[in-house]
């Protein structure tokens, strides 16, 4: 069955090449752990790829009972933890995934550091991860507000006002944040937009130019 | 790739029944995949679904207004609800158009129009009927659709205690054939 669809759509599409520029490539030795075990920290950029995916579907599924608003957010978000079915397993995920992702995107800039992978011609490459942790750290810290409690407003106003500490520029980029002058009810709206909309639009554009390279230079070459 | 496969298993001089290497790690690679995302994946459908799968509570009964005060001319009466929506805790206003029929038998018709949902009125073209100010359904004081709508006005449930008319949840209309 599953075989037929396949052959129905590829005789007229021509899937097959499609499918074997992204999946079908050699992993070089120096990088396969069933060689060498100690390459297992050549793992660490696509474990951060799939706690990636999985971040960005349970908050997809998250959205479906969050709202963004200084009344309803943090009963919203006690309603699908602790009423919904599997709330406290999904909003779990996204909880802890979320720390996850920085510890393993943390590995994998040590290991392409001390592999000297960054090097020519493979800078642009590194340029992008630093974008691309950035843009994590990002979604961290908005994500963060979210819940509305006490620990979110206050880390919000630390966060803030470190960000208004910079020269110059610090109080333009606080009213920018906080959308007036408190933390409140046009913070909360604009750190969800953020977290949702622009920081992964940006984070997904990054990730496929991240993948492009890799997959046009290839993995660097033993140490 | 199955193409491939099959021509070389063509070529082949031995069949034999055994799985291959190659087989055996995608089985085994594509089951360690799928409960992986399974795991990921299915409390996240179940959390979605929740709705589907919640239990409807028990309809209460509201205590609406006195027995003496219900004509045989339909009157709208509202009364009030306690509703919870997920984590909205509310007291929505809800009527009712409650009247005795010829035997005196009090029945109360939801004002909800069962043509496209807007709220309907008593007598407001002066036709002794229940008219719909949207798209013109109108239905009998028995809350038989004359025209426009498709079915008759929704019933509340009716109980009498003590002199009080109560109003229970919304039921199919019971009294029109």
């Amino acid at each position: 069955m599953f075989k037929s669809v396949y052959n129905w759509i590829d005789e007229r599409l021509d899937i097959t090449p499609l499918w074997r520029d992204v999946a079908d490539h050699e992993v070089p030795e120096h990088v396969n752990p069933a060689h060498h075990f100690s390459a297992f920290v050549y793992c660490f950029g696509g474990l951060t790829f799939f706690i990636t995916v999985i971040q960005i579907l349970s908050g997809m599924f998250l959205t479906m009972y969050y709202v963004p608003d200084i009344i309803n957010a943090y009963a919203s978000v006690d309603y699908l933890q602790h009423k919904v079915a599997f709330g406290q397993i999904v909003r779990g995920m996204h909880h802890f995934g979320a720390s996850l992702v920085i510890v393993m995107m943390f590995l994998h800039t040590l290991r392409v550091f001390f592999t000297g992978s960054y090097k020519a011609p493979r800078e642009m490459n590194w340029v992008v991860g630093m974008l691309i942790f950035f843009i994590m750290l990002g979604l961290g810290f908005t994500g963060y507000l979210l819940p509305w409690d006490n620990k979110a407003y206050y880390a919000t106003k630390v966060g803030v006002e470190i960000a208004a500490s910079v020269p110059v520029l610090g109080p333009y980029i606080a009213d920018f944040l906080y959308g007036g002058d408190i933390v409140g009810a046009q913070t909360l709206t604009r750190f969800f937009a953020i977290h949702v909309f622009f920081l992964p639009g940006a984070l997904i554009a990054m990730l496929a130019a991240h993948f492009i390279m890799i997959r046009k230079q290839g993995i660097s070459g033993p140490l | 790739m199955s193409n491939h496969e099959q021509h070389e298993a063509a070529h082949r001089p031995v069949q034999r029944k055994e799985m291959s290497r190659r087989q055996f790690l995608s089985y085994t690679l594509g089951g360690t995949t799928a409960f992986m995302m399974g795991g990921a994946v299915l409390p996240m459908v179940r959390f979605a679904v929740d709705p589907l799968l919640v239990k409807k509570g028990e309809g209460t009964y509201v205590k609406v207004v006195e027995e003496s005060k219900i004509t045989n001319e339909p009157q709208e009466f509202k009364f009030t609800i306690h509703q919870i929506d997920g984590w909205y805790v509310s007291d929505p206003e809800l009527s009712a158009w409650i009247s005795k029929d010829a035997n005196n038998t009090i029945f109360a018709l939801s004002p909800v129009c069962k043509h496209l949902g807007c709220t309907i009125g008593w007598n407001v073209k002066g036709l002794n009927e229940y008219d719909c100010p949207c798209h013109d359904a109108r239905y009998t004081k028995d809350g038989k659709n004359i025209t426009v709508a498709p079915t008759p006005l929704d019933e509340y449930e009716v109980k009498l205690e003590n002199g009080f008319v109560y109003l229970g949840p919304v039921k199919p209309n019971t009294r029109t054939k």
